[in-house]
């Protein structure tokens, strides 16, 4: 039992204990709703350099298997729980879950009051935090300190600390129908396995492609991933994207994908005050009035009228074409005059419900055409 | 898409009676339609004949028809009331069976009523297996393997296949009723005809064994857009093989990762569109193979269940009232979430907590009841408990049940070694969780427990973690802070912990007060705290920040019943949540604490806080400091504790609470101590020169008999520290003491028995009144049916009493008088009478709300349990009178002579109930109270107030047929002329030899059967298993259950026939026959019968 301490930088703190690894870690503290998941949440690219907090209490039932991970490691940069399995339990466990955070190096703590630190952050809007154990704990004042002096959020770039060295091709299952170049601002591995079951074969390209280079793939099209930091920072995808926007080649987006949609289109991003992150999100498409249940994991949006009214930009008209019930919040753009459209949310899930999965055969229908 | 204009008029039918499977969730979903149908402007006009419920209050539904749940009844409440549409998905498999019984007649067609909710083919596709089953396979899903039979030659070739052990299922009935599991060709011939018996369309379904699996359930709701979100998901901590109402349950899913939800959830939603529940719930049950993850389809309700309310009050998700909303054409996108107001009910709950359910078992009840758990529902209740964990949510459940013993550690173990406790624990039962607990705790591996038991490793551990406490709490030295913070982390009570540490509980409460080990309150807010909550709906936890608000406000605290059980039903929470509203709308604030998921108390509209806690002294103790700490803060003020409506439970809290410096409002614990112990409430009574029947403690045999010598036989024989009638017998001679003493484990040097007079063929009569310290209120004086001697909650009653005179009316009314003010009461108070021989012996008094507030309520058209509430809080009866909410003049005793008939019927459960070697248990009745609920029959006459309210317990009672007569000796006189009056009807007689001489001898022709016992095969046993006898009279003889008695009744209660057990229901049972055949039973709206009260006028 080592004791740990978690420091929000306007000075609240929580004693628990240290839980995978002992030291210190900083990030944005964000809290994530989901009840299941934790193993794709842990390993979500988009989650980099965060503090995530778990609302459920109990985490770490079913262990870590070796099929659920979203990318080859853990992303977060420090967990908190309540209270963490003492033994996994799943036929498809293969360790606990605090033994990969320790062998992933990744400072975590348990037994917080996690529903008052996510009621404090609700209330104050995510914010630095820092959590500290073993030889790290200190005097408080040092520690916030320390907190305050750790970069922020908003204004980070942090595509390419995520994104793939080199590029690499997930087949097609069965016939191959399309080729898709995927620009990985932090793909989630479960987007090209979607893409793969409808015939896609899909080429993942780290994040400083260009848009010569994306389309001298030749693809039918392309797709801009989800990812984590501050879209307004991101240049680089939204001069690509804009590429294969002026060459009309089909595009689609997802979460950070669509605020870089957003950009290219010339709409502005802000820093919603603590995101949406969970598995429960009442999405509704407009057009339908259907209302979705869908994945979300994203701190920023796209700044855009949600009265269906169409926004004239140097790509054509372009809709918000869903809005979550909750805030109203923009969730999915829709180009009008040409062959691109966006989510904000995680059709692919993973973890979350499936209700939304459709958008890959839309995708897919839009290259047809 | 806003609600459909073309709906005016919607009928709701409820779900009757309380009966084991389906209780009051049914009042909590039916009384939130009812509520957002009217705000709708609908007219609503609802029928259910349960008088305990708050739906069927004159104010939910602009007419409220209190008959039978019958396909008869419910034609001509349609014929008059002409309605829209017709919504029985609120009312359990009642409401459905109803409505499908109307469709097939053609009723529905042909006045042109829409099925809202779900529609026919819809519901038959969700409750036929066969169908269901296509459909799962359509969408992709496995159900386990099965064969549908209809005889039980098929029965046979179907477990060929299937092989032993399989499931039986009947189709078509709730809680599992009439299905189990078979081992052996013996038991597949008893479940699987029974089942057949059960099942409306004699169909039941073999099924593959999967016992052992993990079970699971989802809650969902689909709007008529398609859109579907999933509420909740429950895991059952017993694995399959034990009913789900049975099980220990657990909200959210604590053993699934993502992908094993989300597939479940996939199928989930699949289903329920290929069904075609176009609007509102339903709930689909799971089995998951602990192996390989193997998913298999179990069942589904297309309606809403006991398990959505529980998921209801588990998430703050209210799934009935959205289902209202859903079913007059909303989507859920347009229904706001009541909890934080801003955001929609499109949407899942997201849990931060842990809740557990864990069922209340009344086996105690009935003697010789096999008690292992198997696919039949046994449990008469549950009690629910929120925590931040699952430790604590489970051990706060467990002192929830409030039964000995719940909690673990508190009482020494029975003997025997792990080994012992682990084969115990192979056979799910009652309590399962203390026998896996001490088997653990005596050294047995969590991987032994998991052979033996199937329950998951990861509760398995979870225990074994409370284990692992228990050690360190035995063995530290000291009781540190850090390690009381821990305990009461996991859960544990401070009971517990000075069990454990030799200290006693108020030793423990000091020290953690001392060291500031208090209890934080958590939101139950369905977004685990993404959107602030408006809904004060608490739980307790060990945790840093609580987030009681302040208050402003003089409140009052009112302690709910706790989980239901035998002889504490709804009726308690009816009372408490009716003082809730009297209160609010006299302007106090309003917190309600209570621990039972089924109730309108626990919904979060009814009070304005409720505090979803165990009803302990320790747990309502803190909820109180939070709430003085509240006032504090905000300028309010806590003006005191209501512990009179709960019934027994929060009663017995009274005093202790009292001493703990809380004020109680209403009659003192000092008051309620004069009328419950026997000596004191004696020298009431002899001060005010009321007589009671003799009585004597015995501690011996000889004792007892000096007693019952010197008062006369018969005698009432009971141990005296148990509460509800439990172990009370009535003994008429010197042999049957003996047999009594032998047999009760209750007697002893320390646990005398107590020894009354009984007065044979006396006229039993229960009153409730009100006492505000002057003035009395009679609010109702009802006259048993039964004769004295049958607990007063199994018998029937009729309001105003049909045999009383004036002057026993004005002797009620002055002995009533004179024992509230001599006890003191203020509030209610409700007395038994015995009427024997012109002289009217007091046989109890209770000084608090009685199981007959409601009935006498509707029965009256006055609001009796608002007024209590009221009086407790210092208005006077006067006042109450001015103010409208008591009669300008008169009462309840004193009705005028048009006033209608109300008749209450008990319901039994004996058919849910096997002894282990599969016989029926004996369903005579005595002064145990046996009944899981009541109806009410009301009319302008006696003869169809009963009719009625038999045709709502057990369905018509017959106009023509056969009759079969068996009585005792001292009732063959009296039966008589019931019987006489039955052959002038037409009715065939049936007798015995001794009943059918006495029956020829004057007139009335008899055909002979032989005696059971006699074993000839010429008895009426296999005419009755053969559904040739339609109805039966047949007193016990004497005491016990005697063997041909018990053979008659057992068939009776197998094959649905009505079987009268005592003579006055035998003349009672004949006028109600006579009105049927005169076919003049029409139906009136209480709104109707209470318009001809006229108490508005002075």
């Amino acid at each position: 039992m080592t004791p740990a301490l978690l420091v929000l930088e306007d000075g609240r703190t929580f004693r628990g204990t240290a839980y995978g690894a002992v030291g210190e870690t900083f990030g944005e503290a964000v809290f994530n709703t989901g009840m299941t998941g934790y193993q794709e949440t842990l390993t979500d690219p988009s989650y980099h350099r965060q503090v995530v907090v778990m609302t459920a209490p109990h985490i770490g039932n079913t262990g870590v298997n070796d099929e659920d991970p979203e990318s080859s490691r853990i992303w977060v940069s420090g967990y908190v729980v309540r209270d963490p399995a003492r033994i996994p339990s799943s036929w498809r466990s293969r360790r606990t879950l605090d033994e990969e955070l320790e062998a992933q190096g990744v400072v975590g703590i348990s037994g917080v009051d996690t529903r008052a630190l996510t009621r404090h952050l609700r209330e104050r809007g995510a914010m630095k935090v820092g959590v500290f154990s073993g030889d790290h704990l200190a005097d408080v004042d040092a520690l916030v300190s320390k907190v305050q002096d750790s970069p922020p959020m908003q204004g980070a770039d942090l595509a390419h600390e995520v994104t793939t060295d080199k590029p690499y091709v997930v087949p097609a299952v069965g016939e191959k129908r399309f080729t898709v170049a995927a620009l990985d601002l932090g793909i989630k591995a479960a987007t090209p396995r979607y893409m793969a079951q409808q015939g896609v074969e899909v080429h993942v390209l780290p994040a400083t492609t260009t848009g010569q280079e994306l389309l001298a793939l030749e693809p039918d099209g392309v797709f801009l991933s989800n990812g984590p930091g501050d879209p307004a920072t991101t240049d680089g995808p939204v001069e690509a994207t804009r590429a294969v926007l002026d060459a009309g080649v089909p595009l689609f987006g997802i979460c950070f994908g669509n605020q870089i949609l957003g950009r290219a289109l010339g709409l502005g991003t802000y820093k919603l005050r603590y995101g949406h992150r969970g598995v429960n999100q009442p999405v509704q498409e407009l057009r339908t009035g259907r209302v979705h249940v869908t994945s979300h994991n994203h701190g920023f949006a796209v700044d855009a009228p949600t009265d269906g009214t169409p926004i004239d930009t140097p790509y054509g008209r372009v809709e918000v074409s869903h809005v979550d019930l909750n805030d109203d919040v923009v969730e999915g753009l829709n180009l009008l005059d040409a062959k691109a459209f966006s989510v904000q949310y995680h059709p692919e899930a993973a973890p979350g419900p499936h209700d939304a999965t459709g958008l890959f055969q839309q995708f897919t229908k839009m290259m047809e055409a | 898409m806003p609600k459909r204009e073309d709906l005016k008029h919607v009928l709701v039918i409820g779900s009757g009676p309380i009966l084991i499977g389906q209780a009051a969730e049914f009042d909590y979903s039916g009384t939130q339609a009812c509520r957002v149908l009217k705000a709708e402007g609908l007219r609503v006009t609802l029928i259910n004949s349960n008088p305990a419920t708050i739906m069927t209050d004159p104010e939910f539904a602009d007419a409220t028809y209190l008959e039978p749940i019958t396909p008869e009844f419910v034609t001509k409440i349609i014929e008059k009331e002409r309605p829209d549409a017709l919504l029985a998905t609120l009312g359990g498999q009642t409401a459905l069976n109803a409505a499908m019984s109307l469709h097939e007649a053609g009723v529905l067609e042909q006045y042109g009523v829409e099925l809202i909710g779900a529609d026919v083919d819809a519901i038959r596709r969700g409750e036929d297996r066969q169908e269901f089953k296509t459909i799962v396979e359509q969408v992709g899903g496995e159900s386990a393997r099965s064969v549908v039979c209809h005889t039980t030659d098929e029965l046979l070739a179907g477990v060929k296949d299937l092989g032993y052990p399989v499931v039986v299922r009947p189709s078509f009935t709730m809680g599992g009723s009439g299905g189990g599991i078979a081992h052996n060709e013996a038991d597949l011939l008893r479940i699987g005809g029974g089942g057949l018996h059960a099942s409306v369309t004699t169909e039941v379904l073999l099924e593959e064994s999967i016992l052992g699996w993990k079970e699971y359930e989802l809650e969902l709701m689909r709007d008529k857009n398609d859109n579907v979100v999933v509420i909740c998901s429950i895991e059952n901590l017993d694995p399959m093989g034990v009913h789900t109402g049975d099980s220990v349950t657990v909200a959210p899913a604590m053993t699934l990762t993502d992908r094993e939800y989300q597939a479940m959830r996939d199928l989930a939603i699949a289903i329920i569109r290929a069904v075609g529940v176009d609007t509102g719930g339903c709930n689909i049950q799971f089995a998951v193979n602990p192996d390989d993850g193997r998913i298999v389809v179990i069942e589904m309700n297309p309606r809403v269940s006991r398990s959505s309310a529980l998921a209801s009050k588990a998430t703050g998700f209210p799934i009935a009232k959205i289902a209202a909303r859903l079913a007059i054409g909303y989507t859920l996108d347009e229904i706001p979430n009541d909890i934080t107001r801003e955001t929609p009910s499109a949407f899942e709950p997201s849990l931060d907590y842990v809740v557990g359910k864990i069922p209340r078992f009344s086996f105690e009840k009935f003697p010789g009841a096999d008690r292992e758990l198997t696919t039949t529902m046994k449990s008469v209740g549950e009690a629910m408990a929120i925590g931040r964990s699952f430790v604590e949510a489970l051990q706060k459940a467990m002192r929830s049940l409030e039964q000995t013993p719940s909690q673990f550690w508190l009482e020494p173990d029975p003997a025997g070694t792990a080994q012992d406790a682990l084969d115990l624990a192979r056979t799910p039962h009652d309590m399962r969780l203390l026998t896996v607990e001490r088997a653990l705790r005596l050294g047995a591996t969590p991987e032994q427990v998991y052979d033996a038991t199937g329950i998951d490793p990861w509760f398995v551990d979870q225990l074994l973690s409370l284990v692992e406490l228990h050690a360190k709490l035995k063995d530290a030295p000291d009781l540190d802070v850090d390690l009381l913070r821990l305990a009461k982390r996991m859960g544990c009570s401070d009971k517990q912990i000075a069990a454990v540490r030799g200290l006693t509980e108020q030793q423990v409460r000091a020290a953690r007060h001392e060291t500031g080990v208090r209890p934080v309150y958590k939101t139950v807010d369905t977004c685990a705290a993404e959107f602030a909550a408006e809904t004060p709906y608490h739980y307790s936890s060990y945790d840093e920040e609580t987030e009681v608000q302040p208050s402003d406000k003089r409140k009052l605290l009112i302690l709910g019943s706790g989980p239901n059980r035998i002889g504490q039903g709804i009726e308690f929470d009816y009372a408490c949540v009716h003082a809730s509203f009297a209160l609010s709308d006299a302007g106090f604030e309003t917190v309600m604490v209570n621990c039972n998921p089924e109730t309108v108390s626990t919904d979060y509209d009814t009070s304005d806080r409720l505090y979803f806690e165990p009803l302990t002294v320790e747990d309502v103790l803190e909820v109180v400091a939070a709430e003085q700490e509240s006032a504090r803060q905000g300028g309010g003020e806590l003006v005191g504790v209501i512990v009179q409506l709960g019934g027994q439970t929060p009663l017995r809290l009274a005093q202790e609470l009292k001493d703990c410096g809380v004020p109680i409002v209403g009659t003192s614990p000092e008051a309620i101590h004069l009328a419950e112990e026997r000596g004191a409430f004696g020298d009431v009574l002899a001060a005010a020169g009321l007589p009671a029947p003799k009585y004597g403690m015995a501690r011996s045999y000889d004792e007892a008999k000096q007693i019952a010598e010197s008062v006369g036989y018969p005698v009432l024989v009971r141990p005296s520290y148990v509460l509800g009638g439990r172990g009370m017998e009535i003994v008429y001679s010197d042999d049957m003491l003996v047999d009594y003493v032998q047999r009760s484990t209750l007697i002893g040097p320390d646990a005398p028995v107590l020894v009354d007079r009984f007065l044979e063929d006396a006229v039993e009569i229960d009153v409730d009144a009100l006492y505000d310290g002057t003035d009395r209120y009679l609010a109702g004086v009802m006259e048993h049916i039964e004769e004295a001697g049958i607990h007063s909650g199994d018998s029937a009653c009729a309001l105003p009493p049909v045999t009383l005179g004036r002057a026993d009316l004005e002797r009620i009314r002055t002995s009533t008088l004179g024992i509230a003010s001599g006890v003191g009461v203020r509030g209610l108070l409700n007395v038994q009478y015995a009427l024997k021989d012109d002289v009217l012996y007091v046989l109890e008094a209770n000084p608090r709300a009685s199981r007959t507030v409601p009935f006498v309520s509707k029965a009256t058209a006055v609001q009796v349990a608002k007024a209590a509430a009221r009086i407790m809080l210092g208005t006077s009866i006067a006042d109450l009178r001015g103010e409208g909410l008591l009669p300008k003049s008169g009462d309840g005793g004193d009705l005028p002579y048009d006033a209608p008939i109300s008749v209450k019927e008990a319901v039994l459960p004996f058919g849910r109930f096997r002894t282990a070697a599969g016989e029926g248990v004996d369903t005579v009745l005595g002064p145990e109270m046996k009944s899981t609920g009541e109806v009410m029959g009301i009319d302008r006459v006696f003869g169809t107030a009963y009719a009625k309210s038999q045709a709502a317990a057990y369905g018509e009672l017959p106009t023509k047929g056969r009759v079969f007569v068996s009585v005792a000796n001292r009732d063959k006189r009296a039966v008589l002329f019931p019987v006489k009056r039955l052959a002038d009807l037409g009715f065939e007689v049936l007798a015995t030899e001794g009943t059918a001489d006495v029956l020829r001898r004057n007139g009335v022709e008899a055909t002979v059967v032989g005696k059971h016992s006699h074993g000839k095969g010429d008895d009426v046993v296999p005419m009755i298993l053969a559904g040739e006898v339609d109805l039966i009279l047949n007193t016990p003889f004497g005491v016990g259950a005697r063997k041909d008695g018990y053979e008659i009744r057992t068939a009776a209660v197998a094959r649905g026939v009505p079987c009268i057990t005592t003579v006055q229901g035998a003349a009672a049972c004949v006028q109600g026959i006579e009105a049927l055949v005169r076919g003049d039973i029409g139906v009136r709206s209480l709104q109707e019968h209470h318009a001809s009260f006229h108490w508005g006028e002075a």
